[in-house]
């Protein structure tokens, strides 16, 4: 719980804001100056930050290790699919459409619920079976989806038409650029506003020492079950945008192997700092970016970066910043 | 006992709680009455924590009853006990080590105030929060260290930290797992006023090795040994009474 | 329903059951003795693959690569122990998972580096290829009935080791209490070295069984590693006899699920549904199962001594 008030901004606060202010700037720069191949990247990045920002409330300020969060990129994005392909090829009347809106309701109404019915039963256990529970159930998704046929299986499924808004256009790739950042700024206040609220408090409370909540009066699963639906919504939100952005969905985004991306991005970053995940996945996905420049194999020495920051870099690139004590077990 | 009526606060009957086969506790029936400070001693291995945790909603017993403010408690998880108005703290300190001491207290304040789901309003400006927090610290005289984080203070102040948590829940009993375990002369004589102070108006169940500070505080003290209760009394029949001395005083005749 | 088609499914279960148990006993011995959560243990059991095939072309005989692979295996779980794992035992529990995924991609890419982006089928030899006449007109592949031998033969061994040795009195104490470890006079450096290269070897034969059916191919160990978790966490996590009883049942409800689920859809709802549904849902299956089972037992259904 870092406490900046306005008259003693912290570096943190100016390294955020720089960095906020990068990502506003930068892309649609490389984009003017025909480099559009940034601009997808930059877009890939604010999408997945805004996914790991979501995991992060209860991955560093629950304890909760989620390991299974990228079942709700792809239901958020099978959200806009699904809909999108039966308007197309007609079937499902109910929720066929290009309407936006409905395809964002759906993505954040399906992950709010999937996350409450995996949510209430993983809650029950901690720790190692936590994690695992977590992943299984991610994993389920992925091989429903994959088992459902008419929606290309495991070839995926293209969407040909992006989700249809009044006044804009997700087409226009600056369009949706914009779109992206300003989500993540809105999920990002979100958190923000969240943590510092009794609720948060009462999350982190339960984090650092679930026994002495348990003394005080606190019943944490309700607290801890919420964290999970809001951040689960949160993700599906992401997916939505990430079904809009590729406009090819297939289950291999919500692979297990995504989930691990997923955390990997939060604790490289910081886990518990606000900033931390949009830290983690910006150089999360700029390294595999420049690897992927150097060679087709760059998943080998990515591999090895990993196991080094996991060695040797404890805190993540935030707790560098903000040197506060960081707690991440639960145990 | 000054001002305590007859009325027990809290009340077990033949509580058991056994572990392989062993009797950790064994047919407990203890009473701890409105306004009282009731101390329980014991030597090591008696079975104090086995049975405080049963008290506070941590373990669940294996048969027996455990009524507070008459209403059966017997297997009900922790939290509600707390709710219902019992505040313990804990013998190893047990504390939210990543905050200051006055966002614990804060915290605690915060349990006490009701359900949390509040999801907007910034919690860490509260007053109504902070207000209260600030005067528990006061209470037990750690105003000066309200803004050090748990890792900064000395093991007393933590211990004392411990106190003003418990004491936020404003719980009609408070159960103190030996407050001045670990700590040197001074500091015990420090929470012996804090805890003094705090007699005339809480109801205490005080579990300490401290023979000064048991017989300091308490109105009355009940006698554990090998998870059975061998006698109640005020400190003088205690101390008088022959089973414990020869249980357990005996090997302190000379203290 | 045909009774002989059911056999044969019972039997293709059976050898699920017991492949899904060679690797969930590695896991949980890691877990119950060292406190490790191993995500690349399904790695191991692709290098078990890899490197039987590899031998199997080299030396013209799977039984004599099946008998180096083991060896092979195991070693390369020593390496790994001795360059990553052991420098992460004293950390929490969200480490060793990070870590062991950044290990994953590591051996899959050096296993891609190698043997190359497209898997590598094992021949077997002639008297394994056929098949055997378990019942008047049903005839089973030999080489599935070799699998189950050999799998109950290890989970033979696994509870001789668990119920008769010193290594197994550690593991029913199921923590890795090191203070009792040191009372005993075991070296817990060498101690642990070679219960990872036993867990590895265990995953290996996984992979070297299955070679010949599904052949050897890059990332086969991160899609069955999820389907040993959900053994784990029915079976309890750190209990051998949970891990034994589990991996059976998965592997049998999986495959009768896959086989039968569209028949017993057809029973109650128009054929169509049924078509869509039965795959989705027997995909499903074991998931559901898993959630049923921690509903009404969280700590699965043979929880380890306290932990």
């Amino acid at each position: 719980m870092s406490d900046h008030t306005p008259a003693t901004r912290s570096p943190a606060f100016w390294i955020n804001a720089a960095l906020l202010a990068l990502l506003a700037l930068v892309p649609p720069i490389l984009f003017i100056t025909g480099q559009p191949f940034w601009l997808d990247v930059f877009t890939r990045l604010v999408i997945l930050a805004i996914a790991a920002t979501a995991l992060n409330l209860i991955l560093g300020f629950g304890g909760l290790v989620s390991f299974g969060h990228a079942a709700y990129l792809g239901l958020g994005a099978y959200a806009v699919g699904i809909p999108t392909y039966h308007a197309l090829y007609g079937g499902m009347d109910a929720i066929a459409s290009f309407n936006g809106f409905l395809h964002l309701g759906l993505a954040i109404a399906i992950s709010a619920l999937f996350a409450l019915l995996t949510g209430a039963i993983s809650l029950r256990t901690r720790g190692v079976n936590f994690i695992m529970i977590t992943m299984a159930f991610g994993q389920m998704v992925f091989y429903a989806i994959v088992a459902l046929e008419n929606y290309g299986g495991d070839d995926g499924l293209t969407i040909d038409v992006r989700s249809e808004f009044p006044l804009i256009s997700l087409d226009n790739p600056l369009t949706l650029y914009a779109v992206g950042y300003l989500s993540l700024l809105l999920v990002l206040f979100i958190v923000y506003k969240i943590t510092r609220s009794r609720f948060g408090l009462t999350l982190q409370g339960a984090r650092s020492n679930e026994e002495r909540m348990r003394s005080l009066g606190v019943d944490c699963y309700r607290y801890q079950l919420v964290a999970f639906v809001i951040s689960g919504a949160l993700c599906g939100y992401a997916g939505f945008l990430l079904g809009n952005f590729t406009t090819f969905i297939s289950p291999e985004m919500m692979d297990w192997t995504r989930s691990g991306e997923l955390m990997f991005m939060v604790i490289l970053g910081g886990a518990a700092f606000l900033l931390g995940p949009v830290i983690g996945a910006a150089a999360f996905i700029l390294l595999e970016q420049l690897l992927r420049e150097v060679t087709i194999h760059w998943h080998l020495p990515f591999g090895i970066l990993l196991i080094l920051s996991v060695l040797f870099f404890k805190g993540g690139l935030a707790g560098i910043v903000d040197r506060q004590r960081l707690k991440g077990n639960r145990q | 006992m000054n001002t305590a009526s007859q009325q027990p606060i809290l009340k077990t009957t033949d509580l058991c709680k056994r572990f392989g086969g062993v009797f950790a506790t064994d047919n407990v029936n203890l009473d701890v009455l409105d306004g009282e400070v009731h101390a329980l001693i014991g030597p090591n291995g008696a079975g104090k924590t086995t049975l405080i945790s049963q008290l506070s909603g941590l373990l669940k017993p294996d048969s027996g009853r455990i009524e507070f403010k008459t209403r059966n408690m017997t297997g009900k998880p922790a939290h509600k006990f707390a709710r219902a108005g019992l505040a313990r703290s804990f013998q190893i300190t047990s504390l939210f080590a990543d905050m200051t001491l006055l966002q614990n207290v804060a915290l605690a304040v915060q349990a006490h105030a009701g359900h949390s789901f509040n999801f907007w309003r910034n919690a860490t400006l509260d007053k109504k929060l902070l207000d209260p927090a600030l005067s528990y610290l006061e209470t037990t005289g750690l105003a000066n260290s309200a803004g050090k984080q748990v890792s900064e203070v000395s093991h007393g102040e933590r211990r004392q930290l411990e106190v003003a948590m418990a004491l936020a829940t404003e719980p009609s009993l408070l159960l103190l797992d030996e407050p001045m375990a670990g700590m040197g002369s001074e500091e015990s004589n420090l929470m012996i006023n804090i805890l003094q102070k705090l007699s005339g108006s809480k109801t205490i169940l005080l579990i300490e090795h401290d023979m000064d500070a048991v017989f300091t505080l308490a109105d009355r003290i009940s006698v554990l040994v090998y998870g059975r209760i061998i006698a109640t009394g005020k400190g003088d029949e205690i101390k008088a009474n022959p089973d414990v001395r020869a249980a357990y005083l005996g090997e302190e005749a000379n203290a | 329903m045909e009774t002989s088609l059911l056999l044969i499914q019972l039997i293709n279960g059976l050898q699920l059951g017991v492949l899904l148990f060679l690797l969930s006993a590695g896991l949980t011995l890691t877990f119950g003795i060292m406190d490790f959560v191993n995500l690349a243990h399904g790695s191991l059991y692709m290098l078990g693959a890899f490197i039987c095939a590899s031998l199997t072309q080299l030396t013209g005989s799977f039984a004599l690569a099946t008998i180096l692979a083991l060896p092979l295996t195991a070693l390369c779980g020593v390496i790994i122990e001795l360059v990553v794992v052991r420098q992460l035992y004293s950390r929490n529990h969200l480490d060793h998972v990070l870590a062991t995924f950044g290990l994953i991609l590591c051996l899959d890419t050096l296993a891609e580096l190698i043997w190359g982006p497209a898997g590598i089928a094992v021949l077997l030899p002639g008297i394994l290829n056929g098949g055997v006449e378990i019942l008047p007109g049903v005839v089973v592949p030999a080489f599935r009935l070799l699998i189950i031998a050999v799998g109950l033969m290890a989970a033979a061994g696994l509870y001789i080791v668990v119920n008769h040795t010193k290594l197994g009195m550690l593991i029913r104490a199921g923590a890795s209490n090191r203070t009792m470890v040191g009372a005993l006079g075991v070296d817990i450096k060498t101690l642990f070295t070679g219960v990872f290269a036993m867990g590895a070897a265990l995953a290996g034969l996984a992979g070297l069984l299955v070679a010949p059916i599904a052949e050897a191919s890059i990332g086969m160990g991160n899609e069955i590693i999820i389907t040993t978790f959900v053994v784990i966490i029915i079976g309890g996590i750190g209990s051998m006899k949970g891990a034994f009883i589990a991996a059976l049942l998965i592997g049998l409800i999986d495959t009768l699920g896959r086989s039968y689920l569209d028949d017993f859809f057809n029973l109650f709802m128009s054929h169509e549904a049924a078509e869509t549904a039965a795959p989705a849902v027997s995909a499903m299956l074991i998931y559901l199962m898993m959630a049923v089972i921690l509903a009404i037992r969280p700590q699965g259904l043979f929880p380890a001594a306290s932990r």
